[in-house]
């Protein structure tokens, strides 16, 4: 274990390659792993925008929202600069070439096409595949006046499927605390105000290909709004679905946590086994002010696609914090075990004075899985500080990357940063890779960066199954025991079922 | 209980036999000690019996209870009641040693189609083992092994060995790296466990760990091959005169 404290200005650290192995059989049964849960599909009928991209799809999709010219205008600008970029591909992550002309940028069940007043109103289907997702769509308990049980967490769940969303729960409950929550397309028409203000004030329209093209078509997604002082009073939470076939899912979040206030939001993600690949390039943007605090988990687990990586989910997503003013905090946690391709940095802007940004992050990539996944640490403001501890496990064939960037600005005296960087190893085929970027500009603030690749090793493994586990309880185990510094930051329910999640993305993993 | 006969053990990845006809037989409550020369073959008994890789038996039988050992995954002997104490206990980071114990004994209870033992009867059991182990409520929260003291390793796996309760105990070489007093805990925790159900094997370099826990039986190994038996006095034999003597009079 390396405890290197650096505070050289511009200091690239080479990335680092390892390769290292267990044994044959434990690659052999890696290819018989295929345990995802969600890849059953719901059979609904559906209305699609003409395949491809154009301005025309822009307008449309901008229509179908029944937006003002404002926004018209401000996708239609994102939608002419995209045009002039390139696919950015400075990550380590290798796939054919997207042509985004052969996919839909707007899907919607049918019975959509009208919004549903109330979640009674929504089309039982969908409501039949949310449950079947295991999230509740559901607040009966609440709306007739009863408690909920003791120890029943509630959570007021948003729910996007395709390119809408179908429905939000609690809204009224959390109104009364005057917390806004509700579809990012809803909230343009009943909060505009607030969505001009701070819609791209933390990933502008210009910022990159996929926050660009988002821009330009994103569809929906989820609002948030906590006024100041209010500590939000339930978890909030999105839960994204793609459905359709050969369609890209274009979200947009939007949370504004305004002064002293806090909430915790989590976000879910799963789609259906699909042999051709589908994009999903997302933007979440958070603002928080004065003494706010925002906790924002993730549990990524779209389709990874099969052993030989036919199929699943490309994922280029944009997530970033802005702690606009002093003393704002932000603690991004995810745990990414999904996608064939993940190409996704949660940043923390720490502008305000004495903010504080943290990540925490487990990424598993198993078969042909590719993820390129860290975060990157601005600080502007002085004192600020940040912890990154990322966990990357590798398993099959997969490459795992963490690039991270830690940039302490010369205003941004007396800040810290320490950074906790480990990979873990199953097989001989797979491989981990870490790319910390690191620049201090000014003499008084401090950067750690350590880093470890280890492997499951035989001995942990027979040591284990000499006390009577099986096989895959042993795997299990070691491997949530490297993760659990993330584990821990999860929101507890959340925490269990990631757990159960690391043990089924690397089923069969170890033979 | 045990019942070895004429076992022959090969290394899996080369052409070098190990063990050259090994026949043990240990009854119920009876304690043998296997002592031995380095290299004699004592260790790798050990794991063949409870079930590492690396090995081919290319001769012979292990039986516990009559059911056929060496037939089964490692940990289906575990949960048959045959026990490993490790030489080197293995570390496993972030894996709280109160996690990784109720995990074994669930995993044993579900492969024995037992229920789960509750979360407050576990609680209950392992404090109460803990104590008479001198195991603070510290040690039982740090993760497996790691950071322990070599006394503090010895001292989980007879932990784990009260908990799991195990018909057969295997201890290889226990008390390598334990001072005088940890050597004495560690016994009292083994004497503890004697009882008429449960048998051990002790493999051991020394005569010293036989001065606390008093074997039945000795048996001395050499060059893969069990070369003589006979009771505790063989161990001081041993321990007087060295190996030499007794490999020279086999040979």
């Amino acid at each position: 274990m390396a405890n290197i404290e650096l505070d050289l200005p511009q200091l690239d650290v080479p990335q680092l390659d390892v390769r290292d192995g267990v044994d044959r059989e434990t690659i052999e049964t890696v290819a018989a792993m295929g345990a995802y849960k969600y890849g059953w599909a719901t059979d609904i009928e559906m209305d699609y925008a003409p395949k491809g991209l154009s301005e025309d799809i822009v307008r449309l999709i901008s229509a179908k929202n029944g937006e003002p010219d404002w926004l018209l205008d401000w996708r239609l600008a994102a939608y002419r600069r995209w045009l002039g970029m390139e696919e950015p591909h400075w990550a380590m992550l290798t796939y054919p070439k997207i042509d985004y002309q052969d996919q839909y940028y707007y899907a919607t069940p049918r019975s959509m096409a009208v919004k549903p007043k109330s979640l009674d109103e929504v089309d039982p289907k969908l409501l039949a595949t949310y449950k079947k997702l295991g999230i509740p769509l559901k607040e009966q308990a609440l709306l007739a006046g009863v408690e909920a049980p003791e120890g029943e967490r509630r959570v007021a769940v948003d729910a996007v499927f395709d390119s809408v969303s179908v429905g939000t729960t609690f809204k009224a409950e959390l109104a009364k605390a005057g917390v806004i929550f509700c579809s990012i397309s809803e909230a343009v028409k009943e909060h505009p105000d607030l969505v001009r203000k701070y819609l791209g004030s933390v990933v502008p329209p210009t910022d990159n290909f996929f926050a660009t093209l988002n821009s330009a078509v994103f569809s929906d997604g989820s609002f948030v709004y906590i006024p100041p002082g209010t500590r939000c009073p339930m978890e909030l939470s999105t839960y994204f679905r793609i459905n359709a076939e050969n369609t890209g899912q274009f979200e947009r979040t939007l949370i504004i946590c305004d002064r002293g206030a806090y909430v915790s939001y989590l976000e879910g993600c799963t789609a259906p086994k699909r042999d051709t690949h589908q994009l999903h390039a997302a933007v979440v943007e958070l603002v928080i002010l004065e003494d706010a605090e925002v906790k924002y988990s993730t549990v990524q687990n779209w389709y990874p696609g099969d052993e030989e990586g036919r199929g699943g989910i490309y994922n280029f997503v944009t997530k970033r914090a802005d702690c606009r003013e002093a003393r704002a905090r932000v603690m991004w946690t995810q745990v990414e075990t999904g996608s064939a391709i993940t190409w996704k940095y949660p940043s923390c802007i720490l502008r305000g004075d004495d903010s504080q940004g943290e990540f925490y992050s487990i990424a598993i990539a198993n078969n042909a899985q590719q993820a390129d996944t860290g975060t990157k640490m601005i600080h502007l403001g002085k004192r600020t500080k940040s912890r990154i501890v990322s966990k990357g496990i590798s398993a099959g064939r997969a490459q795992n990357t963490y690039r991270g960037l830690v940039s302490m600005h010369p205003k941004a005296t007396d800040s810290r940063n320490y950074t906790q960087c480990d990979s873990l190893l199953i097989g001989d085929q797979c491989g981990a890779h870490t790319v910390p970027y690191i620049e201090v500009k000014n003499t008084s603030s401090r950067v750690e960066h350590e880093a470890t690749t280890s492997k499951v090793d035989e001995d942990q493994l027979f040591y284990c199954r000499s006390r009577g586990m099986s096989e895959e309880e042993a795997v299990a185990l070691v491997v949530n025991g490297f993760c659990r510094e993330v584990l821990q930051a999860l929101p507890m329910e959340f925490a269990m079922e990631a757990q159960s999640l690391v043990a089924i993305s690397l089923e069969g993993s170890v033979g | 209980m045990l019942e070895i006969k004429n076992l022959h053990v090969k290394l899996e990845e080369e052409d070098k036999q190990i063990l050259k006809g090994v026949t043990l037989s240990i009854g119920a409550g009876e304690v043998h000690a296997i002592m031995g020369p380095n290299g004699s073959g004592k260790s790798t008994l050990s794991y063949v019996l409870s079930g590492r890789d690396g090995y081919s038996v290319t001769d012979g039988s292990a039986t516990l209870d009559g059911a056929d050992l060496l037939a089964m995954e490692p940990e289906v002997r575990a949960a048959q009641g045959l026990f490993l104490a490790f030489q080197y206990p293995v570390e496993i980071p972030g894996v709280g040693n109160m996690t990784f114990l109720r995990t074994a004994l669930n995993a044993q209870r579900k492969t024995r189609g037992e229920p789960e033992i509750s979360a407050g009867d576990f609680l209950k059991l392992v404090r109460e083992k803990a104590k008479a182990l001198k195991i603070d409520a510290d040690m039982l929260k740090r993760p497996v092994n790691v950071g322990f003291s070599g006394g503090e390793k010895k001292r989980n796996e007879i932990l784990q060995m009260a908990m799991l309760e195990p018909k057969m105990c295997i201890l290889d070489e226990t008390d390598s790296g334990l001072d005088v007093d940890a050597m004495k805990l560690v016994s009292e925790g083994v004497n503890a466990l004697r009882s008429a159900g449960r048998s051990f094997l002790v493999i051991t370099h020394y005569q010293r760990l036989l001065d606390h826990i008093k074997p039945d039986v000795v048996h001395i190994m050499a060059a893969g091959r069990i070369i003589k038996t006979g009771g505790p006095e063989l161990a001081l034999e041993v321990e007087n005169n060295g190996y030499a003597d007794l490999l020279a009079e086999v040979q």
